[in-house]
């Protein structure tokens, strides 16, 4: 059936059309091509003369230093350093924050008590407590690997706590009214609950672990992406130099690849 | 098994919500309890099923539980309560898991709770991909599964539009009359409470105090048909008479106090 309606006159107008626009979308040729015209206008800058190859080397440049270490076998040793010293610091970092997060997000005396100490302590630039962790545990690898653990330590609380707290308190009601035990609730309900904003922390946490292993190596170690890059600087060797920030760009690249895998896999029930 | 609410009252710091509540639930009686929101009906609940302390009164038991139930008193809820990581089997699995059963005691009965309420191909299904009717079925069958004696049921309809409403209870009365369990079924919808109920409990709005308790004298089996109908509407209209004030009063108060 329709509607017979009023009928046309001259005095009829269109609606305005209001609704367009705050809808981005990703056009991936868009983003190719940016990359290549920043790559190219780089290269044409310092092959052109325009800027000295000894403050700022070509991207082709960079590349054959890249490839030069690769060869050499000497990026694998400063790489093996780095990683070994983040997987252990944000390791143990992470198992201490989760631990301490959910004792936070379960007691009040924790919860008390943790709060303030994690305000006062979360803000300091962990770098800064290098020296002192150097006078306590002596040159070598262990001030480095408790740095980053610290550092992780404190983003990982702090996104458990405030994890365990957005898990739905009917959710722990319902565990209760079917006589769970507390340690199954913790187990089943509020640890699982947690875990989105657990596995949001690894992000920060991450970075966070890669920003303090250069930071502590650049103070003092003989092998170690940040070492090697500080000494690249000391002998301007920028090309050297900028090869070792391009690796670090790369593995946060990785890191963030892996923990994006680990989320979807962990979280698919999402 | 039956329940006893014994003097309850309480008091959610100066706000007092329940008041001299004081009923009884036969052994595979239906007991609904309506009243205008905010007039304690969730506490109450929660206070028969123990999951929050009373001020005063208690709720009591009277009796043994059959023998293999698991969990007497167990509830249904409003917003279902899934874990949205667990599959529709995890989900109704979880209320046994801390029990010491066998393993194909505990998978048939798992089985047999989903097939009683319609879930069985939906086992490895996610909640998320359930819709809304599909999700309280999920937690219906986490509720079986113990083989409750009494069902705690907090407005289990109300997230619900209305046809699946009506499929529902017509799955709920099923259940009920088969399985004999007692249930206090909380709704502020009088049609679920006339269509369900052997008894009525009315409460007045905060603090909430027992305003009249009413028997629907109809068998659930015949309450569709043509006579009863009219019967209960009369009766509908007795009860809403009876509430509608409180209800326009609730509803001008401040939730937020």
């Amino acid at each position: 059936m329709s509607d017979p309606g009023v009928p046309p006159s001259p005095a009829r107008r269109t609606v305005p059309f209001r609704g367009g626009g705050f809808a981005p979308q990703s056009r991936s040729w868009i983003s190719w091509a940016t990359l290549v015209v920043v790559l190219g206008a780089w290269q044409g800058a310092v092959s052109g003369g325009l800027v000295s190859p000894i403050f700022l080397p070509s991207p082709w440049t960079i590349l054959l230093a890249l490839k030069s270490l690769i060869v050499s076998g000497e990026l694998w040793r400063h790489l093996a350093a780095s990683l070994s010293r983040i997987g252990l610091g944000w390791a143990l970092g992470t198992m201490a924050g989760i631990v301490v997060g959910v004792m936070m997000g379960l007691f009040t005396s924790f919860r008390s008590g943790g709060i303030p100490m994690v305000s006062a302590l979360y803000p300091i630039p962990k770098i800064a407590l290098l020296p002192l962790f150097i006078l306590w545990f002596g040159i070598g690898e262990t001030p480095k690997i408790v740095t980053i653990g610290f550092g992780v330590f404190f983003a990982t609380v702090i996104a458990t706590f405030t994890g365990v707290d957005g898990v739905p308190r009917s959710l722990i009601r319902m565990g209760q009214s079917f006589g769970m035990p507390m340690f199954g609730i913790v187990r089943k309900i509020l640890l699982p609950g947690a875990l989105p904003g657990i596995l949001a922390g690894f992000r920060i946490s991450a970075s966070t672990a890669l920003l303090l292993v250069v930071s502590a190596e650049m103070v003092g170690a003989q092998l170690g992406i940040g070492s090697f890059v500080l000494s690249a600087g000391n002998l301007m060797q920028t090309d050297q130099l900028l090869a070792g920030v391009a690796v670090l760009s790369v593995l946060g690249l990785m890191i963030g690849l892996l923990l994006s895998r680990l989320e979807k896999w962990l979280l698919r029930w999402r | 098994m039956e329940l006893s609410a014994e003097g309850i009252g309480h008091s959610f710091g100066a706000l007092e919500v329940l008041d001299g509540i004081d009923f009884r639930v036969a052994a595979g009686e239906i007991l609904a309890v309506i009243g205008p929101s905010g007039c304690g009906k969730s506490t109450l609940l929660s206070i028969l099923g123990g999951l929050l302390q009373p001020d005063k009164g208690r709720a009591a038991l009277d009796g043994a539980p059959p023998a293999d139930s698991l969990n007497p008193l167990t509830f249904v809820f409003q917003d279902f309560a899934l874990l949205p990581w667990r599959t529709v089997r995890g989900n109704v699995e979880l209320a046994l898991e801390h029990h010491r059963l066998s393993g194909p005691e505990r998978r048939e009965r798992v089985e047999a709770a989903l097939a009683a309420i319609g879930l069985a191909e939906f086992k490895d299904v996610y909640p998320k991909q359930l819709s809304g009717g599909m999700r309280q079925r999920v937690g219906i069958a986490r509720a079986l599964v113990v083989r409750p004696a009494i069902l705690l049921m907090d407005e289990p309809l109300s997230a619900l539009d209305a046809q699946t409403r009506e499929l529902l209870m017509e799955d709920f009365l099923d259940l009920w009359l088969d399985a004999k369990v007692s249930a206090v079924y909380v709704t502020h919808n009088l049609t679920e409470a006339l269509r369900l109920a052997d008894r009525i409990l009315v409460l007045s709005r905060r603090p909430g105090r027992i305003k009249e308790m009413v028997r629907v004298p109809i068998p659930q089996r015949e309450r569709t048909s043509l006579a009863a109908q009219a019967e209960l509407a009369a009766l509908s209209d007795t009860l809403w008479q009876s509430i509608k004030r409180e209800a326009q009063v609730a509803d001008r108060e401040m939730t937020d106090v």
